[in-house]
C-alpha cells in the first residue's frame, strides 16, 4: 500500500488541463449554435460528461489515488448514471 | 506527467479523503435529482423550455464558466505549492480563487437583478402568467442555479478558513488534509456547474 505517499501534480500538467477545459468549453459553445436538432442536447452533454471526467482523473487527483477510491469513485457515479438513465425511461415509457 | 513521490508523516488523510468523498456522493444525488427533475419536464414541455431557455444570457453563463474552469486550477495548484513547502505561493493562489468565486457571485448578481427588473422571479405576476412550462423553466433555473451559488459561497468560506490556516501554519506541507478536502468540494462546485452551464444556457 502507497497510503503515506503523496503525489504532487506539476504546474505545467494543471495549466494543461485548464487549456483542454477551456478548449472543450468553447466546442460546447459552438455545437450548440450548429442547430443539430436533437442532437444538441445529445453533443452538450457528452462534452460536458468529458470535461467532468477531465476535472475528477486531473484536478481531483482521482490518477493517483488508491484503487480502492477508484473503484469506488466509479461506482458512484455509474450508479448515479443509471438512477437518472432509468427513471427517464421509466418516465418516457408509461 | 513526471511528478515526484514525497513521504509524509502518518495521519488519517487517507479516511479524511475517503469522508470527504462520501459527503461529495450525497451532493452529486442532491444536484442529480435537480437534473432530473429538468430532464423530465424538457421531455413534456420541449417547446416552452427552448422559448424560456433563449432569454438567459449565454455570454454570461460562459463567462462564468470560463471563471469557475480557471479558479479550479488555482484551487489545485495551492495544493501543489503547499505540498512543495511554499505556503506565500499557496496563500496568493487561495486567494486568487476566492477572488475568482468573487468574479463568479458578481456576475450572477447582475444576471438575477437584471431578471428582477422584469419583475421575473418566482411568485411574480410575470411570472404568473407564463405559460406552464415557461413557469417550470424559470422555477427550475432559479433553484439548480441558487443552489448552486449557495455552494460557491459555502466554498468562498472554507478557502477563507484554508487563508488563516496557512497563514498561522495549521496548513502545511506535512498538514494539508484541510486544503486538499476544501480543494475537492471546490472541484465539485465546478463539476455542477459544468452540467448547469450547457442545460439551461447553452441549449435552447
Amino acid at each position: 500500500m502507497k497510503q503515506n505517499e503523496t503525489h504532487i501534480s506539476s504546474y505545467s500538467s494543471l495549466a494543461t488541463v485548464l487549456a483542454i477545459l477551456l478548449l472543450m468549453t468553447t466546442f460546447s459553445v459552438l455545437v450548440t449554435g450548429w442547430h443539430l436538432g436533437p442532437f444538441t442536447v445529445a453533443a452538450a452533454l457528452l462534452i460536458a460528461c468529458i470535461k467532468a471526467a477531465t476535472v475528477i482523473i486531473n484536478f481531483m487527483h482521482m490518477k493517483f489515488e488508491s484503487l480502492f477510491l477508484k473503484i469506488l469513485v466509479s461506482g458512484v457515479f455509474l450508479l448515479f448514471a443509471l438512477v437518472i438513465v432509468i427513471t427517464f425511461i421509466d418516465y418516457l415509457l408509461r | 506527467m513526471s511528478g515526484q513521490i514525497i513521504h509524509t508523516e502518518h495521519t488519517d488523510s487517507e479516511t479524511g479523503k475517503l469522508g470527504m468523498w462520501i459527503f461529495l456522493f450525497t451532493e452529486l444525488f442532491l444536484f442529480g435529482g435537480l437534473f432530473l427533475v429538468y430532464a423530465v419536464f424538457r421531455a413534456k414541455y420541449s417547446a416552452e423550455f427552448h422559448t424560456a431557455a433563449a432569454e438567459l444570457n449565454a455570454f454570461i453563463g460562459t463567462l462564468n464558466t470560463v471563471f469557475l474552469l480557471v479558479s479550479s486550477m488555482t484551487v489545485a495548484m495551492s495544493l501543489t505549492a503547499i505540498q512543495t513547502n511554499k505556503p506565500k505561493l499557496a496563500l496568493f493562489l487561495v486567494t486568487v480563487t476566492i477572488l475568482l468565486a468573487a468574479l463568479f457571485m458578481m456576475n450572477k448578481y447582475f444576471e438575477w437583478s437584471h431578471k428582477f427588473e422584469y419583475k421575473l422571479y418566482p411568485g411574480s405576476e410575470v411570472m404568473r402568467n407564463l405559460p406552464h412550462g415557461e413557469i417550470l423553466f424559470f422555477g427550475l433555473y432559479y433553484m439548480m442555479t441558487g443552489l448552486h451559488a449557495v455552494h460557491v459561497l459555502v466554498g468562498m468560506v472554507l478557502l477563507s478558513v484554508n487563508v488563516f490556516k496557512i497563514k498561522s501554519g495549521k496548513v502545511s506541507s506535512s498538514h494539508f488534509l484541510l486544503l486538499e478536502n476544501s480543494a475537492l468540494y471546490w472541484h465539485l462546485v465546478d463539476l455542477i456547474w459544468i452540467f448547469i452551464f450547457p442545460l439551461l444556457y447553452l441549449i435552447t
